[in-house]
């Protein structure tokens, strides 16, 4: 009887995970099976397609470069201080994680928009950030901010203290530990939350179409395009789709090269 | 010199300790593990920050709490070695060692210069282009050394040296580090709780206990008048501590121990005294014996040691009141049929006593 049981209960096991397996995988298949490699080929050269193309490299390397020149300083002080307000800062950088990102949109038109409540500051200074190429990349950092903060966070707080307290008695003030020790011990994990960070920002949707809308050349970006072209070209959206899908894989397999499975 | 006066609590652990140090010997600070012997390197290293402290080297200020002042490690002219070594693992073992010269802003072949010294002077050279990982506990031992060496500290924190090391590579390490040791010109302490190294090492001794100094002076100092049981232990010795009767008095002849009285040759001096009994003095006998010994105390054997281990002669742990330690010969064993668990009588003379106060 009890035999039958956990029979049962291991085929049950089998079937749910088997079943989530092919819930992922299919569409990718499908969606692979469905372009031929030359044609693909043919579609990058197309005009929509390589400024999209263009537009998504360039904003995604501007917002994970912002997200990290911004970023280090803060996972910096979340790893290594204690300090009021610890709570409500980790609550904040996690936040763009779970909240919708077209909410993050409207959100950053409140904030940013011509009558938003920084907007008339910043269009004092000359910069407008609304259906800008700037904007993709402000909306994009608000997305993709917390996976490098945390897995930087995450990585810093790992160093061992023993080498940090040795770099200070051998002359080393906490800044010259923090460059030669602590970020070559970190790398491994900076490079991962970069990747990651850059990852959500190549396919940032619902924020960049409600913040910096969905102008070809200036705020189009690869995910937009495919959107588009699905309402009037469907081979274009699978074309578009099979390249950032590729892309999405080469992050992967750099991320887990990065770091042994356990 | 260094001189220290240093206070920590945290949570059950408590120290107060006062502490010497000349420049150009070592001292070792010697006890239990939880004695407090890492705490005070971190301390003088300036990793922790004490409840109160005064340390000056050289008539240098480092640490004075009371006016303030807590000098961070990276301005102290400290070369700490770890008991782990903490080699950086992302460094080769030339960058390693070179790594506390950065500071000084040395020209390139200065500086190439002084870390191929420090790694000659620690027995590691021709280990540089190496990763740490590639190297043997030995190794990244001296490689260790010479980092903290090379920047040509003023105060050497050397934390259980050799306590990571396996016993035929300690053998060898111990004699070079012993040689190198007293090549230096700074400060050396050294912290072990290995009584063979302290004796080895201590040009100076101090004893720890619990967070306390229970001893502190010359090695030879401490050899020849022991005043913790952990020191006697060391010395391989009996040790008592207790009250004289008044000088002129019939008392005067003994001394009131915790265990026991024992009778020894009248002496000048302070009524609380310590008292040794070298195991060599003390006699072993199947029966009562006759005679001049004026201590008997009398009990079971616990445990027959051969010193040295298949040694000519026997160390016997006896379960007297006061507990005893003798030392007898193989024959002496053989003759009497001496076996754990048997009764016997242990006697010394009153002269065979070393009273000190």
């Amino acid at each position: 009887m009890t035999a039958l049981r956990a029979q049962l209960l291991r085929l049950l096991v089998a079937g749910a995970a088997a079943g989530l397996l092919v819930l992922l995988a299919l569409p990718l298949a499908a969606l692979v099976l469905r372009v031929p490699p030359g044609a693909l080929w043919q579609r990058v050269h197309e005009p929509l397609v390589l400024d999209a193309l263009r537009l998504s490299l360039v904003t995604s390397a501007g917002s994970t470069a912002l997200v990290v020149a911004l970023g280090l300083p803060l996972a910096y002080l979340l790893a290594t201080r204690r300090f009021r307000g610890k709570r409500a800062v980790e609550l904040l950088i996690d936040l763009p994680l779970v909240l919708p990102p077209t909410v993050a949109g409207v959100a950053l038109l409140a904030a940013f928009g011509r009558a938003g409540l920084a907007g008339g500051a910043l269009h004092g200074l000359g910069v407008t950030l609304p259906f800008t190429t700037l904007g993709v990349v402000v909306a994009q950092a608000f997305v993709a901010a917390p996976f490098f903060v945390g897995a930087a966070r995450t990585g810093l707080a790992e160093v061992d203290r023993r080498y940090l307290d040795m770099a200070a008695t051998l002359r080393s003030p906490p800044a010259r530990t923090f460059v030669r020790v602590m970020l070559p011990l970190a790398l491994p994990s900076l490079l991962a939350g970069a990747a990651m960070s850059w990852a959500r920002a190549l396919g940032e949707f619902g924020a960049t179409i409600t913040f910096a809308g969905n102008l070809p050349g200036v705020t189009q970006t690869m995910p937009l395009a495919v959107y588009l072209a699905l309402q009037s070209d469907l081979e274009a959206a699978v074309a578009l789709s099979v390249l950032l899908l590729a892309v999405s894989v080469v992050v992967l397999l750099l991320v887990r090269a990065r770091r042994p499975a356990h | 010199m260094l001189a220290a006066r240093l206070t920590e609590r945290r949570g059950d652990f408590s120290l107060d300790v006062d502490l010497t140090a000349e420049a150009g010997t070592t001292t070792v600070l010697v006890g239990e593990s939880g004695a407090g012997k890492t705490s005070i390197l971190r301390l003088l290293a300036g990793l922790d920050r004490p409840a109160r402290g005064l340390v000056t080297v050289d008539g240098h200020p480092w640490v004075d709490t009371g006016r303030g002042l807590l000098l961070p490690p990276w301005e102290r002219p400290v070369g700490y070695l770890p008991q782990d070594y903490a080699l950086f693992p992302h460094l080769s073992v030339e960058e390693n060692v070179a790594f506390g010269l950065d500071a000084r802003r040395l020209a390139p072949a200065v500086r190439r210069d002084r870390v191929r010294e420090a790694l000659a002077a620690a027995g590691a050279a021709g280990l540089g282009g190496r990763l740490p990982h590639r190297l043997s506990g030995g190794e990244q031992q001296r490689v260790a050394l010479a980092r903290a060496l090379a920047p040509g500290p003023r105060l050497l924190l050397l934390d259980e040296p050799l306590a990571a090391l396996d016993p035929r590579t300690r053998r060898a390490v111990r004699t070079e580090l012993r040689e190198l040791l007293a090549r230096l010109s700074c400060i050396t302490v050294y912290v072990t709780h290995n009584p063979l190294e302290a004796l080895v090492f201590g040009d100076r001794i101090v004893v720890l206990d619990s967070g306390r100094v229970s001893q502190a002076g010359p090695r030879d100092e401490l050899l020849r008048y022991p005043r913790s049981p952990f020191v006697a232990e060391l010395m391989g010795t009996n040790l008592f501590m207790g009250h004289r009767g008044p000088a002129g008095t019939s008392d005067a002849g003994s001394v009131r121990t915790a265990e026991g009285e024992i009778a020894v040759t009248e002496h000048p001096g302070e009524s609380e005294v310590f008292l040794t009994v070298s195991p060599r003095e003390i006699t072993l006998f199947r029966e009562h014996p006759e005679g001049s010994a004026q201590n008997v105390f009398r009990g079971a054997i616990v445990e027959l040691v051969p010193e040295p281990p298949a040694g000519e002669r026997v160390r016997v742990v006896l379960g007297t009141r006061p507990m005893l330690v003798a030392e007898v010969t193989r024959e002496a064993v053989a003759s009497l049929a001496l076996r754990e668990g048997l009764d016997v009588f242990a006697t010394f003379k009153a002269t065979g006593v070393t009273l000190y106060s």
